[in-house]
């Protein structure tokens, strides 16, 4: 189907069925019950898990085949949601042409970073990949949002204002970002059964949609022959330059498309939150992406977006969770044992979430190495082996096959 | 006029003279190798054929044009393959992936977008690959991560990536480096099955005398950055200025 094989269709397909079922999926807790607090099915949540996929994808497509690891990659995030919000100041409130726009600027300006940053590899074009962003970061900050020519509006970050020309701007048409008048911030219907309650949100399914067709574009560019000789470039640079071939073009075009990705999931964040901030582009949220993928499993196709929805959830969830919670949680104990517990998983949640975190990190890379999707696999594995107990592989005299890149 | 003529190249590292005055002329359709004892300027000799070196003076001319100043891959799509001292594949990849490659690149250049098109569906190079796999006798191992390998398959299968680009000329580093006897012997059948089957210049640099006897049709020594003799093999057995630079002035 759509070019794909028949593994890559059932991929796509369990994709979308997760993307497009998300408010019934990650809504499994009653409403009124205690556990309703884990429950992330909620518009602005499912909207950041959706737009931290795909940035995670476009990531991955530098690093996960190249192995050039960008440090940097929010500044293009980051240009994205200026450009759109230019877009929505000077046009009108729609997302279409904002989002248009936060792509191609991003790709420029990738284009830019990508050439000198590529010059070198390894460590050294990591730090100059950081060295950009930390750059574009500053200029954002501050440098371009003096009274004489204010590009970005500094701290107070770039937002639509009254006396905006908004030349396209029509009666009649929503004063938020709307696509043909379909505002993103509202739900086209709110579903109440028994006790749960699910939110279908504009804003959501168009960035789910947006996803999914980024995604099945990821795959068809990791089945190309665009694909193999990224991965000939992580493989082995010298053999790819001896073959006949010049690995400059392709990491710099890979380079180009992931920071293209970049640009998108910035430009969507701005069309859910018409508002730019400098915050964006700093160097912890290039760091977050590099997590992202790492975790999920980079290289796959499946694990940046679960390392995104992993992260983000545990930003939004754990973050919330405070003292009186976990007093409710711990009140079977006796009194003094209630205070201990509390004591002791406290650094843990609320504010302390990155402790949570990195632990599960460093967890995640001791012992699947290669992220979120290994453990799935593992697991598979089991299921598989006990499923046919007589057919046990012999590794010695059955070399191992290599493991399909989408596994 | 040979294939590849090279006149009067030197290359100095700060106060060695890697190479003096080189002069050597490949004839089409020929087994060269080129021996001498350690230190005689051999890999650097290759490295300047190749693009990785850039000789401080003098000629490298491939088929009437030069290749002095060219990028590797340039010079590799001009028609010079090479082979490594150590087997340089695709570890990361299967062994098809690794034979896919080439064929892309002979077909589409150095550099082409093609990030839409599936690698499946490209009938000719899967073909092409499938083909030049079965004359080296590895279709059984296409889907293998070719890390796994044997290092005898290893060199096996980075000979037929280089034999699927149908170069004018195949540079051998040492091909046979640190092989046990019969897997020299291997490599030798495979190179005189090589040659037989098509034409094709060989530039072999080699240690082994018993390799270089067995497949060369003309011999070049370097001895101190210099050519010593160039003659055929007949001859050079005998030569005692060969014998000298090998074994010292006592023999």
């Amino acid at each position: 189907m759509l070019g794909l094989n028949s593994k890559d269709t059932m991929l796509l397909i369990v994709v979308a069925f997760l993307a497009l079922a998300a408010p019934f999926l990650l809504n499994p807790f009653p409403t009124n019950s205690s556990l309703a607090q884990f429950n992330a099915g909620y518009p602005d949540l499912m909207q950041r898990f959706a737009i931290f996929g795909i940035f995670a994808i476009g990531f991955n497509i530098l690093f996960g085949l190249t192995g050039y690891l960008s440090f940097g990659h929010a500044a293009f995030l980051g240009v994205g949601s200026y450009a759109a919000v230019w877009m929505f100041k000077l046009l009108s409130y729609n997302v279409i042409p904002a989002i248009i726009l936060a792509v191609i600027v991003a790709g420029l300006f990738s284009v830019l970073i990508g050439y000198v940053s590529l010059r070198r590899s390894g460590i050294y074009f990591s730090i100059l990949t950081l060295a950009f962003a930390q750059m574009s970061f500053a200029l954002a900050y501050s440098v371009l949002s003096n009274p004489k020519f204010n590009l970005t509006n500094g701290e107070t970050g770039l937002q639509v204002y009254g006396d905006d020309p908004q030349i396209l701007h029509r009666e009649g048409l929503p004063d938020v970002p709307h696509l043909f008048g379909w505002a993103m911030r509202d739900n086209f219907l709110e579903l109440e059964v028994a006790g749960w309650e699910f939110t279908f949100n504009n804003g959501y399914y168009l960035c789910a949609v947006i996803l999914l067709v980024v995604f099945y574009l990821a795959i068809r560019l990791f089945r190309s022959p665009f694909g193999l000789m990224l991965r000939a470039v992580k493989s082995n640079q010298q053999r790819l330059n001896y073959t006949g071939l010049n690995p400059k073009p392709y990491t710099l075009a890979a380079f180009i498309i992931s920071g293209m990705y970049a640009g998108l999931a910035g430009g969507l964040l701005a069309a859910m939150d018409p508002l730019a901030g400098a915050e964006r582009m700093q160097w912890t949220a290039s760091g977050e992406v590099v997590l992202m993928t790492i975790l999920g499993g980079a290289g796959t196709l499946i694990g940046p977006v679960l390392g995104a929805g992993f992260i983000k959830y545990f930003e939004n969830i754990f973050s919330k969770i405070n003292d009186n919670v976990l007093h409710q949680w711990f009140a079977f104990l006796p009194d003094g044992m209630e205070d201990f517990m509390v004591f002791i998983v406290h650094p843990f949640v609320g504010k302390g979430w990155h402790l949570t975190l990195g632990i599960l990190f460093m967890l995640v890379v001791t012992f699947l190495p290669g992220g979120l999707v290994e453990g799935g696999q593992r697991i598979a594995r089991l299921f598989r082996r006990r499923g046919k107990k007589t057919d046990t592989p012999d590794p010695e005299h059955h070399p191992k096959e290599t493991p399909h890149v989408a596994e | 006029m040979g294939i590849l003529e090279v006149k009067g190249v030197n290359k100095r590292f700060g106060g060695l003279q890697a190479l003096g005055d080189v002069n050597l002329s490949v004839e089409e359709n020929t087994v060269h190798a080129i021996i001498g004892p350690n230190g005689a300027g051999k890999s650097t000799l290759l490295n300047c054929l190749v693009g990785k070196l850039i000789p401080d003076t003098g000629s490298v001319m491939f088929d009437g044009r030069s290749v002095l100043g060219r990028t590797p891959y340039e010079i590799n799509q001009m028609g010079i393959s090479r082979v490594f001292q150590t087997p340089e594949i695709f570890g990361d990849l299967t062994v098809f992936e690794n034979m896919v490659i080439p064929a892309f690149a002979k077909r589409d250049g150095a550099f082409r977008m093609h990030a839409f098109e599936s690698v499946a569906r490209e009938q000719d190079i899967v073909e092409r690959a499938q083909q030049m796999l079965e004359e080296v006798n590895m279709l059984d191992k296409l889907h293998m991560h070719s890390a796994s390998l044997s290092r005898g398959d290893k060199r096996r299968l980075e000979m037929a990536m280089c034999l699927l680009q149908e170069p004018r000329l195949l540079l051998l580093d040492e091909p046979t480096a640190g092989m046990a006897r019969a897997d020299t012997n291997n490599t030798i059948d495979l190179l005189k099955e090589i040659k037989q089957k098509r034409d094709i210049t060989i530039c072999i640099i080699e240690h082994d005398m018993h390799v270089v006897f067995s497949l060369a049709d003309r011999i070049t020594v370097l001895a101190q950055g210099s050519p010593l003799v160039e003659d055929s093999p007949e001859n050079i057995r005998g030569n005692p200025k060969v014998r000298e630079a090998y074994l010292g002035e006592a023999a």
